[in-house]
């Protein structure tokens, strides 16, 4: 059945909405990702306008992580405290990170800007969560002896210590916070959540247990999200409800799914998979960009400069 | 006396021996959520006040223009080894959708000249460019334009969709793609004999988003930000909704 979108003005096909929306919520219930990484080049390739896309992709987001979120506490994996911390830093990094997503466009470079942040960031946290991973399960299999839970780096002198109870940690509230700064940035540069930086950041950054990572990536993810929706509504008015509505069904579902299936896999081998997947995708726009293009020009609505 | 009221008469008539009548099937378009594309057949009949003109190339050529929008073409070229947006060129104007229909092909019925003066073809349906021109060759950039949009169906050249009954009734049948946007449809319908035009015919087709379309279309306009918290409440509802939804039935 095909549908007409409102805002995006084409018209396709509800089922492939509903799939995409599955995928991507299954995704982000399993790895505590908004999704945002795989959605928004996805519908671009189905032929929705990059603004749309962009603005609706945070649309989505935001009910696949309130459900995710759910469940996660439901489990008691979410660590309030610090998702506020990192929530903090998210929204000051949102915020500069329009200001050079703005500068970019006015150099008619933001294409390339997030094609290269996309790939220089996911395909280096791929390669390390991939390593790391590895390294960890083969250590198990020798049943050697785990690395050691709480490592005394220079994170743990900073001042403003806050007892982080639901991760076991008593930090200094600046490391999250800059985590959560830097995460917003990118975020508002790429078009994206953030999760896919944020999980690694927290696990091999601030030395959080993998539990309760996903739960409070979530938690963050959702706010973000939500203030990314309510800003392009207002500036741009590119969320297109019909577009969200369905890709939100689908995702819901997925994200369901996907926070059982995480609970029954092991977090080596969760960690494995999100490698790989983000590895995919950082590999295929590599590609993009390498390759000779089928078609060298490209049409973007509006007159420039 | 009568002599000056028939010179009066035949000065008053048109000095053209043909015109153009027609009829649009339907000339209101209404998008749905469920809108998937439409039908619409232009007729028309030609109306002689002499006896046909002994021509054998007579011609009608229909024409539907969507609303213009201004457009950036961007072009890549590899910057150390990385494909990379270099050039640009803006255009001011070109036609959102553009359909051309004739009974016969365009170069057999149609005077360059003609073309050029009605804008009839669809190179020619391209407006003036955006601002001064910062690539030496401006061409490969607007060949582009056209050849994405063909591509896309948005540009649509059918060389036999007009049929011509008894050489006075015609007909041209289009189909509009799912991918319309809002605005009037802008409709011409040219009479040519031996490439030149003889009469020409406009009129219009408004294609509206209706119901709930409509709503939505404006609210995001109007009240950006209740349209964005309708979002967001959507949203979390959805989230919460299947969250809970999901306990109950492992429960």
């Amino acid at each position: 059945m095909q549908i007409y979108l409102p805002i995006a003005e084409v018209s396709v096909s509800a089922a492939l909405l509903l799939g995409l929306g599955t995928l991507v919520g299954l995704l982000s219930g399993l790895f505590g990702v908004g999704g945002g990484f795989l959605i928004t080049p996805l519908l671009f390739f189905i032929g929705i306008p990059p603004t749309v896309a962009v603005a609706t992709g945070a649309n989505q987001v935001v009910a696949s992580s309130v459900s995710g979120v759910l469940a996660q506490f439901k489990r008691k994996a979410v660590d309030v405290p610090m998702g506020v911390v990192l929530l903090i830093g998210g929204l000051i990094g949102s915020g500069m990170g329009i200001w050079v997503f703005n500068l970019l466009t006015r150099l008619g470079q933001i294409d390339l800007a997030v094609q290269l942040a996309y790939v220089v960031f996911l395909g280096s946290i791929g390669l390390l969560m991939l390593q790391e991973s590895l390294r960890a399960m083969r250590r198990e299999k020798r049943g050697g002896k785990r690395a050691k839970r709480h490592q005394h780096l220079w994170v743990h002198k900073l001042p403003l210590k806050v007892k982080f109870r639901a991760s076991g940690l008593y930090i200094s509230v600046i490391p999250p916070m800059l985590v959560g700064i830097v995460v917003g940035v990118l975020a508002a540069i790429m078009g994206v959540g953030g999760g896919f930086i944020m999980v690694p950041a927290m696990i091999y950054l601030l030395g959080m247990p993998t539990k309760v990572v996903i739960g409070t990536s979530l938690f963050q993810i959702l706010f973000v999200s939500a203030f990314t929706t309510m800003m392009h509504a207002i500036t741009n008015q590119s969320v297109d409800v019909m577009l969200a509505l369905l890709l939100i069904v689908g995702g819901v579902i997925g994200a369901q799914i996907g926070s059982r299936l995480g609970a029954r896999l092991k977090a080596e081998q969760l960690r494995i998979l999100l490698a790989l997947l983000v590895i995919l995708v950082a590999g295929k726009l590599g590609l993009d960009l390498l390759l000779r293009p089928s078609e060298l020009f490209s049409l973007f609505p509006g007159a420039f400069k | 006396m009568i002599r000056a009221l028939i010179i009066l008469l035949a000065l008053a008539l048109p000095a053209r021996a043909e015109e153009v009548v027609a009829g649009l099937s339907h000339d209101n378009i209404g998008i749905t959520a469920s809108f998937n594309g439409s039908e619409i057949l232009i007729y028309g009949a030609i109306k002689r006040f002499e006896p046909e003109p002994a021509s054998d190339r007579m011609g009608i050529i229909v024409t539907l223009e969507g609303p213009p929008g201004s457009v950036t073409i961007r072009r890549k070229s590899r910057q150390m080894g990385i494909w990379v947006n270099t050039d640009s060129v803006g255009v001011a104007a070109a036609p959102s959708y553009y359909a051309v229909a004739s009974s016969a092909p365009l170069a057999e019925i149609l005077d360059p000249n003609v073309d050029v003066s009605q804008r009839i073809s669809i190179p020619l349906a391209m407006r003036s460019f955006a601002g001064p021109i910062e690539v030496a060759d401006a061409r490969p950039f607007t060949e582009a334009l056209l050849r994405i949009r063909q591509e896309e169906g948005l540009y649509h050249l059918d060389e036999a969709a007009v049929t011509i009954l008894e050489n006075t009734l015609f007909r041209a049948d289009f189909t509009l793609p799912a991918n319309l946007i809002e605005g009037d449809y802008k409709t011409r319908i040219f009479l040519l004999r031996d490439g030149q035009l003889v009469d020409q015919y406009r009129t219009a087709i408004y294609v509206r988003k209706v119901g709930l379309e409509r709503w939505l279309y404006t609210l995001s306009r109007d009240h950006a930000a209740i349209y964005g918290a309708l979002s967001l409440a959507l949203a979390v509802f959805a989230g919460w909704a299947a969250a809970a939804v999901f306990r109950l039935i492992r429960t």
